[in-house]
C-alpha cells in the first residue's frame, strides 16, 4: 500500500555474521559429526538454504548425555556456586558484545524483524543470564533448597530460539545442572552459535551440549533414562506426549505449552494504548507467541470505535524484509507453518467468520500472511478456540465484567490474559478471577528475567525466570 | 441380658450429603482378627463423577474465600475433630489393630496438622508469592491461587494420612475428591462426618470409598480434574497408568510416597504442588 509517508529500506548488514555451509553437533566442548543424516535449514524470508545441519540420533543423544553426566559429577555439581556465577556472567557479556550478530543471524534464521531481535530478544537473553548468574551463589535463599538434579535435557520451540534458550539453560546452569539442549529444526543457528560463545568463555566442557534435529531426536533426549529433569517449551499435543513419557520415571518435568489468550478492552480503556497493546498482542513477532492475546475480548460499547482504530493502526505496519530496521512484521517460520495458518484461516471463513487483512503486496519468496482479523466470531467457532500461533486475531465482545471472565476463562489453556481499562479495582478483581498464569493490565507481552512465566490447566505446568524458576533445577523438600 | 449395639451405615460423602454408591455395591470392611466390621459402599465410575461436579461446584466459592476465613473453618475441623477423639481411638484401634498409646498418638497428630495447616492458609501466599524487580516502570506480583480440583488417592493410616493429604489442599482453596484407603475406609466417613459439622461447604471435600483400581482410573481421566495427587497408590504399575492418563489434560500429578511417615511436621509440597503461580504486570506512572 502506497502513502504519502513512504520509508527508504534500511537493511541491516548481514556481513557481521559469518554462516558456515554446516553444523556438527555440540557435545563435551566440541563440534563432532553425527551418525543421522543432515538437514537443511533456510531464510524463511527468501527461502535460501543457509546451512546443513547435523541431526543427532539415538547415540549422539547418548554421548551428549553421557558428557553431560560426567561434567556433571566431575565438575559442575562440585565447583561453588560463585565459580558458576562467574561463567554464567562471562556468558552474559559475551551475549551483550556480540548481540549484533546474534540479533541478525536470528532475524535471518527465523524470519522476525530485526528491531524485534535487536531490542527485545538478545537484550533480555543477557538479561537472563546476568539475573541467573547471581541466584548461583544464592541458592540456599531461594526456598527450593540448594541440590541441583543432575542432567538436564532442555527442547525448545522455534519462535524465540535464543530467548527460550536462555530461560532453559541460565537457570539450569546456575542451579549446578549440566544441559543437553535441543533447538527447533528450522532455527537451530543461534544455538550453534552460542556453542561457540559457551567456548569462548572457556566454560567447562560438557556442562552445555546442544543436538540438533526434530521430534525424534526430542524423544530420545526426553526418554533418556539418565536424563533427571525435562523441561520443554512447544505445542501443547507434543507436552501431552511428554507427560506420557515420564510417568512412572523420577524425572522432573516442567512444560510451557500453548494458549489462547483473551485480551480484554472495557469501554473506559485508554484506548490508543489499548490500540498499541492489541497490535503487540498479537502482531508481535508475527503472532508466533504462545502468549499472543489471539482472542480480542471487547465491550459491547466501544466494539465498533475499537475495530475502526485497529483496522487503521493494522494499516500502518509495515511487512516484509526482516532485516530491514523498519519492518514490523516479517515472515512465517516455515512452509509448514504457513500452511497451518492457511488452514485455520480458512476454517474461520467457513463457519462464518468476516475475515478482514491488511492490504499489501507480499514478496514472491518466502512464507507470508498478511496481519488480519476476523469479526462476528463466536465462542464455538474454531478460530477463537485453537491456537493458531500465527498473525491472525479473533474478535469477540462481552457487555458485563463476569461475561469477559466467562469468555476468556472458557478455553482449556490458561497461559496468559489482557485487561485494559482505566479503573483500578476493577484491573485486580480481573486479574484475580482470570485462571492464567501472567495477566496484564494495561499492558502486553511484557517479559522479564526476574518476573515468573509460565501457565494453568493445558498451558503447562512450572514456572520459568524468577526465583519461582529455580524451583524446577533444584531438588526442593518433599514430604 | 447385653445391650445390642446399633451399627453404623457408612455411606459416601458426595457433595455435603451421605449417600450410598448409586451402584447400590458395598464390600466387607473387616477388623484386623477377620471380624466384621462393616459394609462399606464401593464406589462407582458415576460416584466419583458426581464427586467431580461436586468438587467443581464448591470451588469458586471456596477459593473466593478469604483466606482468614479457609483458615477459621480447617480450624474449626480440629475443634470438632477434639471433640470426638474418643470415637475416633476407638475406630483406629477397632480397624487398624493398633494399641490404645498409638490410636491416641494418630488422633493427637491428626488434630494437630489440620491446625498446623489452618494456620498456613493466610502465610503461604506471603512465603512463596512476591514482587518482582523487573527493568522498567512496571508493578509486577507473583502470587500463588489453588489449582482446581485435585483428585488424591489417600494413604494407608485412615485418619492421620488422611488429614496430611487433604489439609494441604483444602486450606489453599482447592477442592477435592479423594479415595479413602481401601483397606481402612471407616475413619475416612466418620471423618467426613466432622468436616460435614465444622463449617466446610458441601463439596470442598468429598470422600469415595472402594477399590483404587476401579476408581482411580476414572478420576485420572476426568477433562474437569485439575490434579491428581498418587500418594496412596501402592502398585506402581497402576501408578504409572494413572500418570499417563492424567498427562490429558496435562493435570499436576504428585507421584506415590511409599514411606512417608506421617507424623513428621510436613514441608510446604503438599500446598504448592497444587497451586500456580499468577504474576500481574501494570505500568506504573501518572
Amino acid at each position: 500500500m502506497s502513502n504519502i509517508f513512504e520509508y527508504a529500506p534500511a537493511p541491516e548488514s548481514r556481513a557481521v555474521v559469518d554462516i558456515k555451509p554446516s553444523y556438527g553437533l555440540f557435545i563435551n566442548g566440541e563440534f563432532v559429526d553425527g551418525h543421522g543424516k543432515a538437514f537443511k535449514t533456510v531464510n524463511p524470508a527468501t527461502e535460501e538454504v543457509l546451512a546443513e545441519v547435523a541431526e543427532a540420533d539415538d547415540a549422539d543423544v547418548d554421548e551428549a548425555v553421557k558428557a553431560a553426566r560426567r561434567a556433571y559429577t566431575r565438575v559442575w555439581s562440585r565447583m561453588s556456586g560463585a565459580e558458576r556465577a562467574k561463567y554464567l556472567y562471562r556468558i552474559a557479556r559475551i551475549i551483550q558484545e556480540r548481540g549484533r550478530e546474534l540479533a541478525v543471524l536470528e532475524s535471518i534464521d527465523n524470519g522476525k524483524p530485526i528491531k524485534e531481535s535487536r531490542d527485545v530478544d538478545i537484550p533480555v537473553v543477557a538479561a537472563h543470564f546476568f539475573y541467573y548468574a547471581g541466584w548461583a551463589d544464592k541458592l540456599e535463599h531461594s526456598g527450593y533448597g540448594s541440590t541441583p538434579l543432575g542432567v538436564a535435557g532442555q527442547v525448545i520451540p522455534w519462535n524465540f530460539p535464543l530467548l527460550m534458550l536462555a530461560w532453559k539453560i541460565a537457570p539450569a546452569l546456575a542451579c549446578g545442572n549440566t544441559v543437553v539442549l535441543k533447538p527447533a529444526e528450522t532455527t537451530p543457528l543461534t544455538a550453534l552459535l552460542f556453542a561457540e560463545i559457551c567456548q569462548q568463555a572457556d566454560l567447562p566442557p560438557g556442562v552445555v551440549n546442544i543436538v540438533t534435529g526434530a521430534g525424534d531426536t526430542g524423544r530420545a533426549i526426553v526418554s533418556h533414562p539418565d536424563v533427571d529433569k525435562v523441561a520443554f517449551t512447544g505445542s501443547t499435543e507434543v507436552g501431552k506426549a511428554i507427560a506420557r513419557a515420564v510417568a512412572g520415571t523420577d524425572k522432573k518435568v516442567t512444560l510451557e505449552l500453548g494458549g489462547k489468550a483473551a485480551n480484554i478492552v472495557f469501554d473506559d480503556a485508554p484506548l490508543d494504548q489499548a490500540i498499541e497493546g492489541i497490535v503487540n498482542g498479537i502482531f508481535f513477532n508475527q503472532g508466533h507467541v504462545c502468549c499472543a492475546g489471539s482472542r480480542l475480548l471487547v465491550q459491547e460499547s466501544v466494539a465498533d470505535e475499537v475495530l475502526e482504530r485497529l483496522k487503521r493502526r493494522m494499516s500502518t505496519l509495515r511487512m516484509g524484509d526482516p532485516l530491514d530496521k523498519n519492518t514490523d512484521v516479517g515472515a512465517i517460520n516455515s512452509g509448514e507453518q504457513l500452511k497451518r495458518i492457511r488452514e485455520l484461516s480458512e476454517v474461520g471463513d467457513a463457519e462464518g467468520a468476516e475475515r478482514w487483512e491488511v492490504a499489501c503486496d507480499l514478496p514472491t519468496k518466502g512464507f507470508w500472511f498478511p496481519p488480519t482479523l476476523f469479526t462476528g466470531v463466536s465462542q464455538a467457532h474454531r478460530i477463537a478456540r485453537e491456537e493458531i500461533f500465527g498473525p491472525v486475531l479473533s474478535v469477540l465482545t462481552f457487555r458485563t465484567p463476569s461475561e469477559a471472565v466467562e469468555k476468556a476463562n472458557n478455553t482449556p489453556f490458561g497461559l496468559s490474559a489482557g485487561v485494559w481499562t482505566d479503573k483500578g479495582s476493577r484491573i485486580l478483581s480481573m486479574a484475580n478471577r482470570l485462571r492464567a498464569g501472567v495477566v496484564w493490565a494495561n499492558t502486553f507481552n511484557k517479559f522479564d528475567p526476574t518476573s515468573p512465566f509460565g501457565g494453568y490447566k493445558e498451558s503447562g505446568y512450572g514456572r520459568e525466570g524468577g526465583r519461582h524458576g529455580l524451583e524446577a533445577y533444584l531438588k526442593g523438600a518433599d514430604s | 441380658m447385653s445391650r445390642i449395639d446399633v451399627r453404623k451405615t457408612y455411606k459416601l460423602y458426595i457433595g455435603g450429603q451421605f449417600p450410598r454408591s448409586e451402584s447400590g455395591r458395598s464390600y466387607v470392611v473387616n477388623d484386623t482378627k477377620g471380624r466384621l466390621l462393616a459394609n462399606a459402599a464401593q464406589a462407582s465410575r458415576k460416584d466419583a463423577r458426581d464427586a467431580v461436579v461436586a468438587a467443581r461446584a464448591a470451588f469458586g466459592g471456596w477459593s473466593g474465600r478469604t483466606a482468614y476465613n479457609r483458615a477459621q473453618v480447617v480450624y474449626r475441623i480440629a475443634e470438632v475433630l477434639e471433640g470426638r477423639r474418643e470415637q475416633f481411638e476407638a475406630e483406629l484401634r477397632a480397624a487398624e489393630g493398633v494399641s490404645a498409646t498409638k490410636a491416641r498418638t494418630y488422633v493427637d497428630a491428626a488434630i494437630d496438622r489440620l491446625v498446623w495447616y489452618a494456620g498456613w492458609a493466610d502465610k503461604i501466599t506471603q512465603v512463596v508469592g512476591n514482587a518482582n524487580p523487573v527493568a522498567g516502570p512496571f508493578f509486577n506480583l507473583s502470587t500463588p491461587e489453588p489449582s482446581g480440583v485435585i483428585a488424591v488417592v489417600a494413604p494407608r493410616g485412615a485418619l492421620l494420612g488422611l488429614v496430611s493429604v487433604v489439609a494441604p489442599l483444602i486450606v489453599t482453596g482447592n477442592t477435592v475428591v479423594v479415595i479413602a484407603s481401601q483397606d481402612n475406609p471407616l475413619t475416612a466417613i466418620t471423618l467426613g462426618e466432622v468436616m460435614a459439622t465444622s463449617d466446610l461447604p458441601g463439596g470442598v471435600v468429598n470422600v469415595l470409598t472402594g477399590s483404587q483400581a476401579e476408581i482411580a482410573p476414572w478420576l485420572a481421566s476426568h477433562m474437569d480434574v485439575n490434579g491428581l495427587d498418587l500418594t496412596g497408590v501402592e502398585d506402581a504399575a497402576l501408578a504409572t497408568d494413572l500418570e499417563v492418563a492424567a498427562a490429558d489434560n496435562l493435570k499436576r500429578v504428585r507421584r506415590p510416597a511409599p514411606d512417608t511417615d506421617w507424623l513428621l511436621e510436613p514441608a510446604l509440597d503438599r500446598m504448592t504442588r497444587f497451586m500456580e503461580t499468577k504474576t500481574v504486570w501494570h505500568p506504573i506512572g501518572v
